[in-house]
């Protein structure tokens, strides 16, 4: 069939607490909640108060410039509080679920027999828009635009990440039905990126009317950026949206049942989760009752999302939109005598200065990473480390220095449209400066809609 | 070490915080308390885990590196000293006598470049960075012995003051600061830094003569004006050369690239094409030497290729000079023009022009001008192929 691609540049973190394939318990929830922080190049705007009465569907917040865009509520149940944060920017839009489990019908319907026009205002109305995301710029899809190809990613790399095979086990005719939708929206083709070395599972196996390819090698190969890059890179002025396989099977509900049913499995994976395995839930769900009980007594870090591109949690926290685990890690807030100086063995490096690369020569070391960023933040130094992290046919330093001047033409010359701050992530891992890589990132992207538009 | 961290923290910090009285040398105290500590900061955005290495790490590595050849430049001294006064002593005190020379000049090259740069971190409420480190360490190996204490101290304000910190400190500088004491050394004071007279100590105490028919000059002196050597390729190889502090040992040189190359932090791209590229041109010398215009150039040029590698400071400019990240090419395919010019000049340099001998530091020098050039014709070309693919694109549709 298709051939399998090979990614050189990378490299996999393996971490201490991988979830086990299996399903715990369910975990129930009591609270879901809208992060507008999930959502880049969003102007909100809230469509309901405080003690408002909601269904599973029902908008909670839309976009000021794409009316059509809601931001519904993944449960039924009441609108518990609206949490600002400065300049009484939205920070979240918490929802305490009843029992009721009611939703909204906006009518089930084949996406096959439906105009574009038709897809589109479904998916708007019901919530499932805000799954896809556009690149240039890392955004909310804009339903103005049309794009040249979604791609969908059908494994995650990073570390501690689940199997999508385990997650998705089961809903092959909701993802049929969520691909045949999105097919009506591009005018090319929707990719599907799969992992050539291991077992995909039978829903992202039996698949039609996508365009699969394979890749093989360590992280970032399971990035959908990544796989855009080896397929069919951005240009200047063109548009790719992206969605991850879990929110296509949601899309598949609404057209199957006409109702926005948000519920997808997580993993609770890291070395100070107690019962790392998956677990059923529902998008945007509260983490207390899935932290309680189940993490050390150590200081951690919860986080939403993995431990590359994940956003730091506490345990009154959320899961975010985009979110497929939760990961709890120690903090390092120890201070290290010479830890500059000893070769410590319990740290994970890319660089052969410290023995951790001898230990994956020998053996394949799982490591139990904190927090701490090992060392102060520098001017950069060190070249030809990003290139060994980053799989793209892109100066990762130069641009990088482009952002940091606001060099608008530089950071278009040198390929900013292609990229997004996960694709990044490793070059902040390795970076010897401590640069934070991905903010910056996040600001060139900004800059340039801003500009560029 | 919690009971040292929690007296510092606990009595020390305090006097340099803000409002202390010693408020403004902050960045003292943070230097050296993360000379002590690794400091308990940890990610507030982006990736939540870190990779073990900081610059400090790096930097220590690649003074590791250079302690062989600190070491035997030690001996080295004392070695030609003693036989220079034609004297037998033991090993013991031939390192002993160079050690008395050169951990003096190790003190001021420090002593001095730290003290500026804490002066400057001071002013500017910096962050102490690390980049001094390894300069401090390449001054000394790259001068004479016998180079007065205070020209060094001269050379080593030079260097960091202009070098350095008018561009902004670590990380921005454009030529290798270490080379440009050196070169500040080598045209402020050319007869402390050239000749035959300084390569090798030859104080006498009372009751002590230099022996008859005693010649101070380096290989490169002696191939330069006489072209001729009296020392064998292979004590060159060795290092029981005359010549600066570090850089006779071509062996321990080697040694230290492999650690560099082991682990990553030298370029071996830089390395490897720096000594592709003074062999390509020492091997045109070999073919060209007869058509010389003297008879002393004519037997330079005639000096075997791969020797022109061992002699001189050329491999320790290849490996611990050339490789300085910040000054030299900073994309992957430009390293290898990089490196292949600086070997391929520093070659010519030394045989064309007899007044510099020492070819490989203008030849690093002129290539650090050169490095932002060559970036940018490699990411130049990165962008062309950005844009013909948008072009074919557009040209399609």
């Amino acid at each position: 069939m298709s051939d399998v691609i090979k990614i050189k540049r990378g490299v996999d973190i393996n971490l201490v607490g991988k979830a086990e394939e299996e399903f715990a318990a369910p975990v129930s929830v009591e609270t879901a909640a809208i992060k507008p922080t999930d959502f880049k190049g969003v102007r909100f705007k809230l469509s309901v108060k405080e003690g408002d009465e909601v269904k599973a569907g029902t908008p909670l917040l839309y976009n000021k410039d794409d009316e059509a865009v809601k931001f519904t509520s993944p449960v039924s149940g009441e609108v518990a509080q609206v949490v600002r944060g400065a300049k009484r920017k939205i920070l979240e839009v918490r929802v305490l679920a009843d029992k009721k489990n009611e939703f909204e019908d906006f009518g089930s319907a084949d996406p096959v027999a439906l105009e574009r026009e038709q897809v589109v205002e479904k998916m708007a109305a019901s919530g499932c828009w805000t799954f896809l995301k556009q690149r240039p710029y890392n955004i909310v899809a804009e339903t103005s635009k049309t794009p040249k190809a979604i791609f969908i990613s059908g494994f995650d790399s990073a570390p501690l990440a689940p199997d999508l095979g385990v997650l998705l086990d089961g809903n092959e005719k909701e993802f049929q039905t969520g691909i045949n939708a999105l097919a009506k929206l591009t005018s090319g083709q929707v990719h599907l990126g799969l992992n050539a070395s291991k077992p995909v599972g039978r829903v992202l196996s039996s698949v039609k009317g996508v365009k699969v390819s394979k890749y093989e090698g360590p992280h970032p190969a399971g990035l959908v950026g990544v796989q855009i890059a080896k397929n069919d890179p951005i240009n200047k002025g063109e548009t790719v949206w992206t969605i991850n396989p879990e929110h296509v099977v949601i899309i598949g509900r609404l057209f199957l049942e006409g109702k926005f049913d948000a519920r997808i499995n997580i993993a609770m994976a890291g070395s100070e989760v107690k019962e790392r395995k998956y677990y059923a839930t529902i998008l945007g769900a509260a983490v207390k009752n899935f932290i309680e009980g189940n993490t050390s007594d150590k200081k951690n870090r919860i986080i939403s999302g993995n431990v590359l591109t994940g956003t730091k949690i506490d345990s009154e926290g959320y899961l975010g939109t985009y979110d497929r685990q939760i990961t709890v890690i120690p903090e390092g807030e120890d201070p290290e005598m010479f830890g500059w100086l000893i070769p410590k063995p319990d740290k994970f490096s890319i660089s052969r200065a410290l023995p951790s690369w001898f230990q994956r020569q020998i053996g394949n070391p799982t490591y139990e990473l904190d927090t701490n960023l090992h060392g102060e933040r520098r001017a950069f130094v060190v070249t030809g480390q990003y290139e060994e992290v980053f799989p793209f046919d892109i100066y990762p330093v130069q641009l990088i220095k482009a952002i940091m001047t606001n060099d608008i033409e530089r950071m278009e010359n040198l390929g900013i449209y292609e990229v997004v701050e996960e694709d990044f992530a490793l070059c902040e891992v390795v970076c010897t400066s401590k640069i934070p890589v991905q903010e910056t990132v996040r600001k060139g992207l900004a800059l340039m809609k801003e500009e560029v538009g | 070490m919690k009971a040292l961290h929690n007296f510092v923290e606990g009595k020390i910090k305090p006097n340099f915080e803000e409002g202390a009285k010693l408020e403004k040398l902050w960045p003292v105290y943070d230097g050296l308390y993360t000379f002590l500590f690794v400091p308990g900061h940890t990610a507030h955005s982006g990736a939540h885990i870190r990779d073990g290495i900081d610059l400090k790490r790096t930097m220590n590595t690649v003074i590791t590196a250079l302690i062989p050849c600190l070491l035997f430049g030690m001996w080295n001294v004392g070695y030609h000293h003693y036989n220079a006064l034609g004297m037998d002593v033991t090993f013991f005190d031939q390192f002993l006598f160079g050690a008395i020379k050169v951990i003096p000049m190790v003190i001021v090259s420090y002593g001095v470049g730290l003290g500026i740069e804490f002066l400057f971190c001071v002013l500017k409420g910096h962050q102490i960075e690390e980049g001094y480190l390894v300069t401090g360490m390449l001054i000394p190996l790259i001068m004479p012995v016998d180079l007065p204490l205070w020209m060094l101290a001269l050379s080593v304000i030079f260097a960091v003051v202009i070098g350095k910190e008018v561009f902004g400190g670590t990380g921005m500088n454009i030529f290798n600061p270490a080379l440009l004491a050196r070169a500040f050394a080598f045209f402020a004071y050319p007869t402390w830094m050239s000749g035959d007279k300084v390569w090798i100590n030859t104080d006498v105490a009372e009751g002590q003569a230099v022996v008859d028919g005693f010649s101070g000059a380096t290989i490169l002196g002696d191939l330069a004006t006489t072209g001729a050597t009296s020392y064998s390729a292979f004590e060159a190889f060795l290092g029981l050369i005359p010549g600066s502090v570090g850089e006779t040992s071509t062996l321990l040189i080697i040694a230290g690239a492999g650690l560099l190359i082991f682990t990553g932090i030298g370029s071996w791209k830089i390395m490897l094409s720096g000594v592709i590229g003074g062999a390509t041109m020492g091997v045109i010398f070999n073919l060209v030497a007869p058509y010389a215009i003297s008879p002393e150039q004519q037997a330079f040029m005639a000096v075997p290729f791969w020797q022109q590698l061992i002699f001189g400071g050329f491999a320790f400019g290849i490996v611990f000079m050339a490789t300085d990240p910040v000054s030299g090419s900073q994309t992957e395919k430009g390293k290898w023009v990089y490196g292949f010019l600086i070997g391929f000049f520093a070659i010519m340099i030394r045989v064309f022009n007899p007044a510099y001998p020492e070819g490989i530091m203008l030849a690093i020098l002129f290539m650090n001008t050169m490095a932002p050039l060559i970036d940018h014709y490699v990411v130049e070309a990165n962008i062309k192929k950005r844009q013909k693919r948008l072009e074919l694109k557009t040209a399609g549709a």
